[in-house]
């Protein structure tokens, strides 16, 4: 090959690489999405089956690191550069971008029977068909069943207090030389669910974000003492700023916490890392004075208003919505169902592990527990506004910027603050 | 491009890409020797400039522009034309403070935090880097074995990426990390390197030291050959120690590439965020948090995007770095002058 | 070059030679553990990543961490479908074997002699300690690798950065040209300008640009990643530093043959500022290669994706998957390694004698 046509080849790659990126078919559709595990196979799977039902639609899956889905996906939508389907966290919070896929739909009242009080969480004001819960998930914690045998400390029991636990867990570390008898995952969404339990109401009696009562209080001081006392370590609170999440989830797979309260989505890689290393066992919500509540949770697959192609798009969120796809979407991957039929149905989960059957059946039972507040909470658009305050007032304290008196002021005036900034110009 | 005749491989590779890249200038020759005629070479120098302000103009002034419509607005909304305005409320907002020395009395106390973090963290990172990268570069230059491996070996990390860099150190700093491996099988305690304030900033600034030492050291390096050799020699002949040879002559003749180095320095140590943000997340508390962290945070990571606050913020950090440049430049001049 | 290394070769014997021969000063012991340092220092956090990233998870979190990756050793014995893991193991009557593990049960671990698979021991976890080989994880490359369209990714970073690269390195050394060899009205007006936007982050007007890109509907293009960069402030201030350095008698004597403007600036100028421009280039390569924040907000469609947003793909909301990231940071890794053992020379003579006055 002469250089000339080297060089002219090359060009020519070039600008059409640098073309495609534009370049779009009829009816192609995207879908971002973000990975905790595998989930995407699972998808893919389901996706492949559409495209083959339906030629003249084609589904392309875009995983994005979970990142994007906070902090990119908002502006893209923004800005009308969104895809038109997204798997997302902050349900309440994007709704205005979502597709009200009613019209589009042949059977809506599967929809509504089978989805209805999360389709709430995606509409929080009105009564759209939006999307599915691809998981659905509940706060609770785990706890190292084997340094209990090991320690010969007998475990608390159903309706167990956070104290009762407390209690136990430092007892165990102390026998056995654990350096973190209890850890939580660093998140406002985590500390909601035992601040329910102690009382805390979250809203105001005309339904207004009241963030700080006595109830929260007391959860807090809780918090805060157990870290001063060591038994839940400074580490993982005090080490990070603001609201960024961090989870124990390899500390305690290394058998170096006691308890820890997390949620049902550590299933699947917990069943991975530990396998049978230790007796991990997911347990009921502790109680405070007021319930035995953990938080609802989870994530959405949810259709986007700007989307060239409704009707394709509702197609294709049916079809994901039909029972035996979800059925197998869930199984494939530890999730707790989302769907109404299939949670008293029964998911038939892809593995033989028995800690991983008993935890997916505690987290599963604990759903009808959960505090009425909670799932509030949970529905709220801005829960996120609180739940950050919350986290990161709270690690300042822990840490010993403010104290605990200037951290409940500081939370209620976060949320104050970023409520108005909303406010405005809507 | 080169003109030389030569055999290595890598001039021939040379002068195998230069082909099209002649043929490309030459064909830019014709409309601008156009332009030249009917302008003249003074038109030149702005035919020279203009694509590059031109790129500058899109992706830096407008959206500086922007950037500062943002700051007189409020709401969520994310074009300029959707939002409400609201004059200096983002600034009176951001300076509403009852004593500015405590960042704890003001109402954004996380904005003042940030700028006394940023603050502490130049001051310390500022000095400790250029002393070593004089060290560095001294070492360097002397006479010794496989220079080019050892300058090579300082130099890398300038390449790595922010995150790769504080992923690399985060690794080492866990609470199971190597490090306190070795202290441990020195009989000493785990450190939670984290979870301390001041280990924190330590590690910040040694972090980002680490990663960008090698990048100063070259550029005193380059100042430490053109220093006279015979200079030196004259004072080897009067029996000066090397001692005094270092503050007498290498230090005065360093003196202007020591001066790029500080406002450079300086500069980049003012913007610093990725590395920190990755290696400590801002703490423990808010004891890393930076200015730019605090503006990432505020317009990008909140559930409620404060484009208003964020870009008050940035206006504010802006003006703070020009004036500081501004004066930094000025003392050079007159330094240079007299 | 030549007399650059007489030069210091002379003040090395300078300073090495002056208290006799034979006798250190304290000066050259020192000079040598602070290079001994400097290579454990700087090169041990690299090494030590990349040994890392060969240990399975399980590996990753022991403490003390091994040196090595190591694996526990499996073995098949008869009677059991899968391989069981090999453990060392003190028996009550305290005799040590290797035995088989073939499940366990809570603090219990039932194990079998794999040599004589009829006898079972029951042995307490805490009595048992598994045996490992050397073994290499390759699965921490291999399984996030295999997701996803790793050439693909491969192809849009190498176009980003060399496209942009070559943008750069036209539009800045012609705007450094202007700067540096022209007399004219504004000049100083630009300098202080270019230099005002060295100073700001790419981070606090992300929102801006992004409106900008929106507006030319550049998203989801590589142009996005490319266009906005390419202006480096940088570039133009190192690139005019070094030509101010250049003799002016050359520039006169090529418009003398009358020579264009145009032709002085690539016929003379360029080749004599290569030095400063393969230091902007390999620092433009570098930039535009680790570039993550802004590609993560431009491009959200997996064909556009560059390398650095395709290996984070995997970091999910809820789990740090430390084995795969250390693993993605050393792909990162590879070909910063292999262009810097390529330009080693390059940069390191390049930036010292491009002045940067």
């Amino acid at each position: 090959m002469t250089n000339r046509m080297k060089t002219l080849l090359g060009t020519s790659v070039l600008s059409l690489a640098l073309l495609t990126g534009n370049a779009m078919a009829e009816a192609d559709l995207r879908m971002t999405w973000y990975n905790d595990g595998n989930e995407s196979e699972a998808m893919q799977a389901l996706l492949d089956k559409f495209e083959k039902q339906n030629p003249d639609i084609s589904v392309t899956l875009d995983v994005v690191p979970y990142k994007a889905i906070l902090e990119s996906l908002p502006v893209q939508l923004a800005a009308g550069d969104g895809p038109d389907i997204a798997r997302v966290t902050d349900l309440g919070g994007l709704s205005k971008y979502y597709l009200d896929m009613t019209p589009y739909l042949e059977n809506a009242d599967y929809w509504r029977e089978n989805f209805g009080p999360f389709l709430k969480w995606l509409d929080p004001d009105g009564d759209q068909i939006s999307g599915f819960m691809t998981q659905l998930t509940v706060t609770g914690p785990y706890v190292n069943k084997t340094l209990f045998e090991q320690a010969g400390v007998a475990m608390p029991g159903e309706g167990a207090t956070w104290d009762d636990w407390a209690k136990a867990v430092n007892e165990v570390a102390a026998k056995l030389d654990i350096p973190i008898p209890m850890a939580w995952d660093r998140s406002g969404h985590r500390v909601s669910g035992p601040a329910i339990a102690m009382g805390a109401k979250m809203f105001d009696d005309d339904g207004n974000p009241a963030l700080v009562d006595d109830g929260l209080k007391s959860m807090a001081t809780k918090l805060y003492d157990w870290h001063q006392d060591g038994t839940m370590a400074k580490e993982l609170w005090g080490s990070v700023s603001g609201s960024t999440y961090l989870g124990a989830n390899e500390d305690f797979a290394n058998a170096q916490v006691v308890m820890y309260m997390s949620g049902s989505w550590q299933i699947p890689q917990f069943a991975d890392k530990i396998g049978d290393a230790f007796d991990w066992w997911a347990v009921p919500a502790p109680c405070g004075t007021a319930a035995c509540t953990g938080m609802p949770g989870g994530a959405a697959l949810v259709a986007m208003k700007d989307s060239d192609h409704p009707e394709e798009v509702a197609k294709l969120m049916d079809f994901l919505a039909q029972e035996e796809n979800l059925a197998e979407f869930y199984g494939k991957n530890l999730f707790i169902p989302g769907h109404l039929g299939l949670a008293t149905g029964g998911v038939d989960f892809a593995t033989d592990d028995p800690r991983a059957k008993h935890a997916l059946e505690t987290f599963a039972n604990a759903v009808p527990g959960i505090s009425p507040t909670a799932f509030d909470l949970q529905g709220y658009a801005n829960n996120r506004v609180m739940f950050n305050a919350l986290i990161s007032r709270l690690g300042e304290a822990i840490v010993g910027e403010l104290t605990l008196d200037q951290a409940f002021d500081r939370m209620t005036q976060d949320v104050e603050k970023q409520l108005a900034e909303k406010e405005r110009g809507n | 491009m080169s003109p030389k005749p030569s055999k290595t491989a890598s001039e021939q590779l040379q002068a195998i890409a230069a082909w099209p890249l002649q043929m490309f200038f030459r064909l830019l020759d014709i409309p601008l020797r156009g332009i030249q005629k009917m302008g003249g070479i003074g038109s030149m120098p702005y035919v020279f400039l203009l694509p590059n302000l031109a790129f500058f103009g899109m992706f830096v002034i407008i959206p500086l522009f922007i950037n500062f419509g943002f700051s007189l607005t409020g709401g969520t909304n994310l074009f300029l034309q959707d939002r409400v305005y609201v004059g200096g409320e983002q600034y009176s907002f951001l300076f509403k403070c009852e004593n500015y020395m405590v960042s704890a009395t003001c109402q954004e106390d996380r904005f003042w935090k940030g700028i006394f973090n940023t603050a502490i963290f130049v001051l310390f990172q500022v000095t400790f880097l250029v002393i070593f990268s004089l060290i560095t570069a001294i070492i360097l230059n002397r006479k010794i074995r496989a220079r080019g491996f050892f300058r090579a070996v300082f130099f890398f990390p300038v390449l790595l990426s922010p995150v790769v860099v504080a992923l690399i150190w985060k690794w080492i700093l866990l609470r199971d990390g190597i490090l306190n491996a070795f202290l441990v099988s020195l009989g000493l305690d785990k450190i939670l390197f984290f979870v301390s304030p001041e280990w924190a900033m330590f590690w910040a600034v040694f972090v980002s030291i680490w990663a960008h030492m090698g990048f100063y050291t070259l550029i005193l390096l380059a100042g430490l050959q053109a220093i006279p050799p015979d200079l030196y020699e004259a004072a080897e002949m009067d029996g000066t120690s090397k001692e005094r040879v270092f503050w007498r002559i290498t230090l005065p003749l360093l003196w202007p590439n020591m001066l790029v180095v500080i406002v450079l320095a300086l500069i980049k140590g003012v913007q610093i965020f990725d590395e920190v943000y990755v290696l400590t997340g801002g703490g423990p508390g808010t004891a890393t948090q930076f200015i730019v962290q605090y503006i990432y945070n505020t317009g990008f990571t909140n559930q409620v995007q404060n484009f208003g606050l964020a870009s008050a913020s940035s206006v504010v950090l802006g003006v703070v770095l020009f004036v500081l440049t501004m004066l930094q430049l000025a003392a050079t001049r007159r330094r240079n002058n007299g | 070059m030549a007399d650059a290394t007489a030069h210091r070769r002379t003040i090395g014997t300078l300073l090495t030679a002056r208290r006799g021969r034979g006798k250190l000063h304290w000066t050259d012991i020192f000079t040598y553990l602070y290079l001994a340092f400097g290579i454990l220092l700087m090169f041990g956090p690299v090494v030590w990543l990349v040994l890392s990233s060969f240990k399975t998870p399980a590996g990753l979190l022991e403490f003390p961490p091994t040196l090595l990756p190591l694996g526990q050793i499996s073995a098949e014995v008869e009677g059991y479908d899968k391989p069981l893991p090999i453990f060392r193991a003190t028996l009550e009557d305290g005799t040590e074997m290797e035995l088989a593990q073939v499940r366990r049960i809570g603090i219990v671990s039932q194990m079998v002699d794999p040599a004589n698979p009829d006898q079972t021991y029951k042995v307490p976890i805490s009595n048992r300690t598994p045996v490992r080989e050397f073994r290499i994880a390759s699965e921490n490359y291999t399984e996030p690798l295999r997701k996803f369209n790793f050439g693909g990714y491969l192809w849009n970073s190498i176009i980003v950065t060399v496209v942009a690269t070559a943008i750069t390195l036209l539009i800045n050394s012609m705007a450094a040209y202007g700067l540096s060899i022209y007399e004219f009205k504004g000049r100083n007006a630009i300098m202080i300008f270019v230099i005002g936007t060295l100073m700001i982050p790419i981070t606090v007007i992300l929102v801006p640009v992004y409106l900008v890109v929106t507006s030319l509907d550049m998203v989801n293009s590589l142009w996005a990643v490319i266009l906005p960069g390419a202006a480096t402030p940088t570039g133009v201030f190192l690139l005019r530093q070094y030509m101010l350095t250049l003799p002016r008698d050359l520039i006169e004597a090529a418009r003398m043959d009358r020579a264009s403007e145009w032709q002085i600036y690539w016929r003379v100028v360029l080749p004599l500022a290569l030095p400063a421009i393969a230091v902007l280039a390999i620092f433009s390569i570098m930039w535009r290669w680790n570039d993550f924040l802004w590609p993560l907000i431009v491009l959200n469609r997996s064909e556009v994706y560059t390398l650095q947003l395709g290996l984070n793909a995997f970091q999910g909301e809820l789990d740090v998957q430390w084995h795969y990231i250390l693993a993605m940071t050393v792909v990162t890794l590879i070909p910063v390694v292999v262009v810097f053992g390529f330009l080693q020379r390059f940069i390191t003579t390049g930036i010292a004698s491009s002045g940067m006055k």
